[in-house]
């Protein structure tokens, strides 16, 4: 249960990290970024894989930001999943930020660990993926060829797999800001407090202002192999008090989710269905008024705070 | 942030297989050259020789190596030393108080656990104790229900967690009050609530209690 050796590296800026990525590699026994490692380390631990390098970003200054403007949240690399949960400007802007971060593993593991880290890391089961997806957000990636932002639907590639070239650094992720009028909820089941999720879903409603039918996209965790987008309009305006079978038909057939020894895959394709339902009362229950839609920064006066939104849903 | 980071050409630095790593441990300034790949757990027991951090999982979950970075818990097997290197730690060694005569007194997260018997088999008790201190520190006065999220990372196999939940609770006490008496001798009621809602419904549990720790800092 120790890592196997590595070379380790200790870049103080972006340029000397991807300058070393694009370098370390010549011998082609492996390179892999440190960040946060709440992840990474079990996996070298465990030695289910064995890095020839290790270039440590945890020395590198600027990239804990968290810049939130009108039009969402950019959190830099280093930003720790505790820091964005407490961050209140961040999560006034998209409140699905805190719903989901207070669902990753435990506090201690969200002290150390990092929300592009866990993008990164590309974990179908990880919170934080789904909501990129469902907000439609992007990662940013830095190599000794430039930069370029890669959105959410072209970042997951596969289980554990990003479209990240291994010479290229996620320096940033961007969440849009929720929408105008908007409200969001994130509801997942585990075997076990903080455990991985046997299924989870994410979920954001717009009423429509014109009395039309209300738009509802909910994303899912644990229940695909890459973080799964769904738009559940139609299929909730099929539905009537009572009955809510439309949707969980929907999200069945949406889904692919595997047997494994925590579960099957028919139990957790009947919890996604039940959760989305929860996930989607729970969200028309946070929507917000329009004027206080998250780009709305000014407005502070007697407006809820960003965790008092968060749902319990049991 | 990340605009034109790459067109700043940076050179690549060298790597490294050995390194000396300079920490303060406990308010003590402590050094020892380690291979890279040493995690923090096993950079204070071999390096450093305070075996009070136990190993026990080795891969994050079992919360028994837990210490505290700069003040906040962290699990000391998923870090590197090299990775900490100027910062300071806090281990199951440090939490006592030094009194002014010169002796070690229980700091009142431990007082708490020996008044609750808040451990049987004491491995997991380390990772507990500095889990707590952190704890309470974030939330001086937390419900039962908080309590419960607050251990929620660290597995215990010997008490059930009945009487670590009061310990945290008894904590909080000799925190306000040094003499605060001893809770009564026997079952008490309002813990086995406790955790029978967390089997309910531990989810909401996590995201009330979470949601009320930030309204309340």
């Amino acid at each position: 249960m120790k890592p196997a050796p590595f070379v380790w590296y200790s870049p103080r800026t972006v340029s000397e990290a991807v300058a070393t990525l694009a370098t370390a590699e010549s011998d082609g026994s492996g390179v892999k970024v440190l960040a946060g490692g709440q992840s990474l380390v079990p996996v070298l631990a465990m030695r289910l894989a064995e890095p020839g390098h290790l270039v440590d970003i945890n020395m590198i200054s600027g990239l804990d930001r968290i810049e939130v403007t009108v039009g969402g949240v950019r959190i830099g690399a280093l930003v720790r999943h505790a820091e964005l949960l407490a961050h209140a400007e961040a999560n006034r802007v998209q409140p699905l930020l805190g719903q989901a971060l207070v669902n990753v593993a435990h506090a201690t593991i969200r002290n150390r660990g990092t929300t592009v880290g866990s993008l990164a890391h590309a974990d179908p089961s990880g919170e934080m993926t789904a909501v990129l997806a469902l907000t439609g957000g992007s990662v940013t990636a830095v190599s000794v060829r430039g930069e370029r932002v890669i959105p959410a639907d072209e970042f997951f590639v596969g289980p554990l797999e990003s479209c990240l070239e291994h010479d290229e650094l996620a320096v940033s992720a961007f969440f849009p800001a929720s929408p105008a009028g908007s409200g969001s909820a994130f509801v997942e089941m585990a075997r076990r407090h903080g455990d991985y999720a046997l299924a989870g879903v994410c979920a954001v409603v717009s009423p429509s202002a014109t009395g039309g039918p209300p738009s509802v996209r909910c994303g899912f965790l644990s229940v695909t192999e890459t973080p799964l987008v769904v738009d559940l309009s139609e299929a909730w305006a099929a539905c009537t008090q009572g009955n809510e079978d439309p949707v969980m038909s929907a999200v069945h057939a949406a889904i692919d989710p595997q047997d494994d020894i925590h579960a099957t895959a028919e139990y957790r394709s009947h919890i996604a269905g039940v959760l989305t339902v929860r996930a989607i009362h729970a969200a028309f229950e946070n929507v917000r008024p329009r004027a206080d839609a998250g780009g709305n920064l000014g407005r502070r006066d007697g407006v809820a705070g960003p965790m008092s939104v968060v749902r319990s849903e049991q | 942030m990340t605009t034109s980071v790459a067109a700043q050409a940076g050179s690549p630095v060298e790597g490294q297989l050995r390194r000396l790593v300079e920490v303060t441990v406990n308010g003590v300034h402590r050094s020892a050259e380690v291979e890279v790949r040493r995690t923090l757990a096993d950079f204070l027991r071999h390096d450093l020789a305070l075996t009070g951090t136990h190993v026990g999982c080795e891969h994050g979950v079992c919360g028994a190596c837990t210490v505290l970075l700069d003040g906040l818990p962290v699990r000391s097997c998923l870090l590197f030393a090299v990775t900490v290197a100027g910062h300071a730690i806090t281990t199951i060694e440090g939490l006592g108080l030094l009194q002014p005569d010169g002796v070690m007194k229980p700091s009142p997260v431990q007082q708490a656990f020996r008044d609750c018997h808040g451990l049987q088999c004491g491995f997991c008790t380390p990772g507990m104790l500095t889990t707590i201190t952190a704890g309470l520190e974030a939330n001086p006065h937390p419900t039962a229900e908080q309590a419960v999220d607050m251990i929620a990372g660290n597995l215990c196999r010997c008490t059930g967690y009945q009487n670590i939940v009061e310990a945290v609770l008894r904590a909080a006490e000799l925190i306000d009050n040094p003499d605060a008496p001893l809770p009564d001798e026997g079952f008490d009621e309002e813990s086995e609530d406790v955790l029978g809602s967390l089997n309910d419904s531990d989810a909401s549990t996590k995201a009330r209690t979470d949601a009320r720790r930030k309204g309340e800092n």
